[in-house]
């Protein structure tokens, strides 16, 4: 009498969410990419902090670094979406307020990495 | 704003305030702040896609006294985030939960994270300075 779970629900492993652990094991694989893709991009960011334009254009278009830049905004927003989405679950109680703030942070988060995306290639791949 | 008036268990206001809770509410504070962040990265990133003009819209905003008190502020985060995130990791694989572990792990995050935006912004000086 010690487990009251059927030996389905544990083999399923899905919790009361159904969700499993899926979202917790996403924020820390992503946490664990930025922990070492953050100090690459305050580099960067120290780096072309100080030259012009045509400096800063050039340090993002080196294959390097445009990959590690299109891997920290995809990390960067993923991870952002997953822990704004925490917040919301614990402090917004009116349902539909919750669930417009909730597809409003993916809609933003997924532009956001997008667009991103869309202009390290540019840098990049243009000119 | 819950649909419903509930009872609700003792909060914020009952506690007496240590460390544990702060580094918990201002991990969430600062993801917040560094969410807002990604703004920037987006616009400076299309900015340096776009073209010289708009590369120097991005810089004049982050050379004005919003701009770096912003930069100065997104600095603190990443770096309180960035530390705490790693005593978070930690904690997940069961390391520093004892009482006086996890009080000396809190303050050193969060002298950490000083003494890292005191590092970053002495490298954007010095080179202002060489510059």
């Amino acid at each position: 009498m010690s487990n009251l779970r059927t030996p389905m629900k544990t083999a399923l492993g899905l919790g009361s969410a159904r969700h499993g652990v899926h979202h917790f094991l996403v924020q820390r694989v992503t946490a664990v990419a930025l922990l070492f893709l953050s100090l690459w991009f305050v580099w960067v960011v120290l780096s072309a902090l100080h030259s012009d334009y045509a400096g800063a254009h050039a340090l993002i278009a080196q294959p390097f670094n445009a990959v590690l830049m299109i891997a920290f905004v995809v990390a960067v927003f993923w991870h952002a979406q997953l822990g704004l989405q925490v917040v919301v679950e614990d402090y917004v109680h009116t349902r539909w307020l919750e669930w417009t703030l909730q597809i409003a942070i993916k809609f933003f988060c997924f532009l956001g990495a997008a667009a991103s995306v869309l202009a390290v290639l540019r840098i990049a791949l243009g000119r | 704003m819950p649909a419903t008036a509930r009872p609700l268990s003792p909060h914020l206001s009952i506690y007496r305030w240590q460390i544990q809770m702060v580094t918990s509410i201002v991990h969430r504070a600062t993801g917040i702040a560094l969410a807002a962040g990604t703004i920037l990265l987006c616009v400076a990133l299309l900015a340096l896609a776009a073209g010289p003009e708009a590369y120097a819209n991005v810089q004049a905003f982050c050379a004005s006294w919003i701009g770096l008190i912003l930069l100065l502020g997104w600095t603190w985060s990443l770096a309180y985030h960035l530390l705490n995130g790693i005593r978070h990791l930690l904690q997940d694989v069961g390391l520093g939960y004892l009482p006086a572990q996890f009080v000396r792990n809190s303050w050193l995050v969060v002298a950490g994270s000083l003494v890292l935006t005191a590092l970053v912004w002495a490298c954007v000086f010095a080179q202002r300075g060489g510059a």
